[in-house]
């Protein structure tokens, strides 16, 4: 076991950083920042995983009575670097215009945890991680589709190890958008008294039979690549690299709205690219929004297990909070004195205003406290992504006043 | 903007009327503000009374502003949004110059002291001497400075006097707590006995209301 220097990074004390049931190495995830659990957690599926691993990155300084900590939750194929450059493609983080230094979630202001969700491919345990033998060892092989089918609450469950480790009681504030938001009202629901404030952006409270059926999609075009090798795509030396870029043209259609795909690309014709083999090009010449998609699609293969989308495209789908709590959302949230900010986008068609309203309703009849504001914006469910100046000072302006009923000070 | 454009009575000067309506809420009490604008009431509550103050409003661009404020505000209708409040949620629901713009406004009373222990409504008196004289002198709508806007446009779909709402209130087993009628500025008008005169010189009515 080689101890891993970014580890040593933090700039905090922990005092829980020696528990025995945690190691911050393991030899299947070198590159990232990360601590293991070896206490096992049990889940919702009914299986154990013995040990697994949550990578994280921080942002920010925790201040003495650890109180300042939000938690950022990323969505379906996001990661813990939200606001840095990625190591693997060396674009920046995919929420620099909300965390970050004067952001609305102000890194000089707040300790920002942002983790890779279990099930991943950027450090957590997941289907690309060593599968460990019955004496606790690691195989050679990785899990594959044997990997066991996680929930967003086991997901959250991992987090909430993670916070635990990190010597966090109370989160000041939990935010995530999409798969994000979903993780964020099931930390509402599990953990009200660890979570001071909850924002849950673009999203529901369960996953719509037409967002199911658009992750069908994407993932019968993974099944359909002849490199997926039933799942065991590592043993040929391949990926399924044209199935798995159809999954993600297919789910980034869903991400943008008529309007937004007009706007930037019309009925405009480039050229072809040379090798082109398709025979049904005319005048060699394609539509700049087929260039855009696949564009999208042979870049996301880079970075993206195409198991992992299957896992974690699955755990959406079963995402139903309502049904976990018999039924009644509302129930989830009953006593709860969290503060709720709900915002959701005119053109999202992906995850509509109407169901951040269904939330806000069932928060409504639980006595919750909660604010909840639909933006004006073509640009879709990638709203909540991109450059929204009134979302973004409506985030800053909640969390402020959040901060004030916490009696957070102005400065760590 | 959005195609729901905002239904709602426009006050001249809000914050002596708000006053108004502060006055009328004990300090440290749960408040439900319905039609809260931007949050000036409910802000003012929390900042000078201590009140655990929310709003529901319906028009978007004052519900960002008054998030962005930091103010627990959510975008909602209140002739749909009430019903989703459990019993006795809060000790005061404020429906402050907006009785005359909703849809139901017997079925909005209702949800209010559902939800809150009391209710303070005010509206403007549609009994006023200037807007009878008008009707009166000129046979057509009357035109004042409080109803300002004409029949085919205003938002004001039910108004009412300050006699026809007592009669509502006893009609529905409401108790008038407290009430009082008060000029454009908010300022109370000295007919606190009488309410044929309040009704005619107030240009609007504020009410604290409990169940029977």
């Amino acid at each position: 076991m080689h101890p891993v220097a970014s580890i040593a990074r933090r700039s905090y004390a922990s005092a829980a950083m020696d528990q025995p049931a945690t190691r911050a190495e393991t030899a299947d995830s070198p590159r990232h920042t990360h601590v293991t659990f070896d206490d096992g957690i049990l889940l919702e599926c009914g299986t154990t995983l013995p040990s697994h691993t949550v990578a994280y990155r921080t942002y920010g300084t925790l201040n003495a009575d650890r109180s300042n900590a939000v938690l950022v939750c990323h969505a379906l194929t996001g990661d813990q670097y939200v606001a840095e450059d990625h190591p693997i493609t060396g674009k920046p983080g995919w929420w620099t215009a909300v965390v970050g230094p004067g952001c609305p979630v102000d890194t000089n202001r707040f300790f920002v945890i942002c983790p890779n969700v279990l099930g991943g491919c950027m450090g957590s345990t997941g289907p690309l991680s060593l599968r460990p033998r019955v004496d606790g060892s690691d195989s050679s092989e990785p899990w594959g589709t044997d990997f066991p089918p996680v929930t967003i609450r086991d997901m959250v469950r991992a987090q909430k190890q993670l916070t635990d480790y990190l010597g966090i009681q109370r989160l000041f504030a939990v935010i995530g958008g999409s798969m994000g938001g979903m993780q964020v009202l099931q930390w509402a629901a599990a953990y009200p008294d660890s979570v001071f404030a909850a924002l849950p952006i673009a999203t529901a409270s369960y996953h719509s039979a037409q967002n199911i059926a658009f992750h069908e999609v994407g993932r019968q075009a993974i099944f359909a690549d002849p490199d997926w090798q039933a799942g065991q795509y590592w043993r040929h030396g391949r990926i399924p690299a044209r199935g798995l870029a159809v999954a993600r043209m297919c789910a980034h259609i869903t991400y943008l709205s008529e309007e937004a795909l007009t706007r930037k690309f019309g009925r405009r014709l480039q050229n072809a690219p040379k090798d082109s083999t398709e025979a049904i090009n005319l005048f060699g010449e394609m539509f700049e929004v087929e260039s855009y998609l696949r564009h999208q699609g042979s870049t996301f293969v880079q970075r993206f297990d195409a198991n992992s989308y299957l896992t974690i495209t699955r755990a959406m789908d079963y995402f139903d909070l309502a049904a976990d709590c018999g039924g009644d959302l509302a129930t989830a949230f009953k006593g709860s004195r969290t503060r709720f900010l709900l915002a959701s986008f005119t053109s999202d068609w992906l995850f509509p205003t109407e169901e951040s309203r269904f939330v806000a309703r069932a928060l409504n009849r639980a006595g919750a406290n909660v604010s909840f504001v639909e933006f004006p914006t073509d640009k879709g469910h990638d709203a909540f992504l991109l450059d929204e100046p009134d979302f973004h000072r409506t985030l800053a302006g909640f969390l402020r006043g959040c901060a004030m009923h916490a009696g957070l000070e102005a400065r760590p | 903007m959005s195609t729901h454009d905002p239904v709602r009575f426009i006050a001249k000067n809000l914050r002596v009327d708000l006053a108004v309506i502060a006055d009328m809420i004990a300090p440290g009490s749960r408040v439900l503000d319905i039609g809260c604008g931007d949050g000036t009431l409910i802000d003012h509550l929390f900042q000078t009374k201590n009140c655990d103050a929310r709003g529901i409003e319906i028009d978007m661009a004052e519900v960002t502003r008054a998030v962005a404020y930091g103010l627990p505000v959510m975008h909602g209708d209140a002739d749909i949004d009430l019903q989703h409040y459990p019993d006795a949620a809060f000790d005061y629901v404020v429906l402050s110059r907006a009785l005359q713009a909703v849809e139901r406004p017997r079925a909005v009373l209702r949800q209010m002291l559902r939800i809150g222990t009391r209710a303070v409504v005010s509206f403007p008196n549609f009994g006023h001497w200037l807007v009878r004289w008008q009707l009166l002198s000129t046979g057509r709508m009357p035109m004042t400075a409080t109803w300002d806007r004409p029949w085919h446009e205003t938002p004001n779909i039910h108004p009412c006097t300050i006699r026809d709402f007592f009669d509502l209130c006893e009609h529905e087993g409401y108790v008038v707590e407290r009430w009082l009628a008060a000029d454009e500025a908010g300022r109370r008008s000295p007919w606190r006995r009488a309410s044929r005169m309040a009704n005619l010189f107030g240009e609007q009515g504020v009410f604290l209301l409990r169940h029977r």
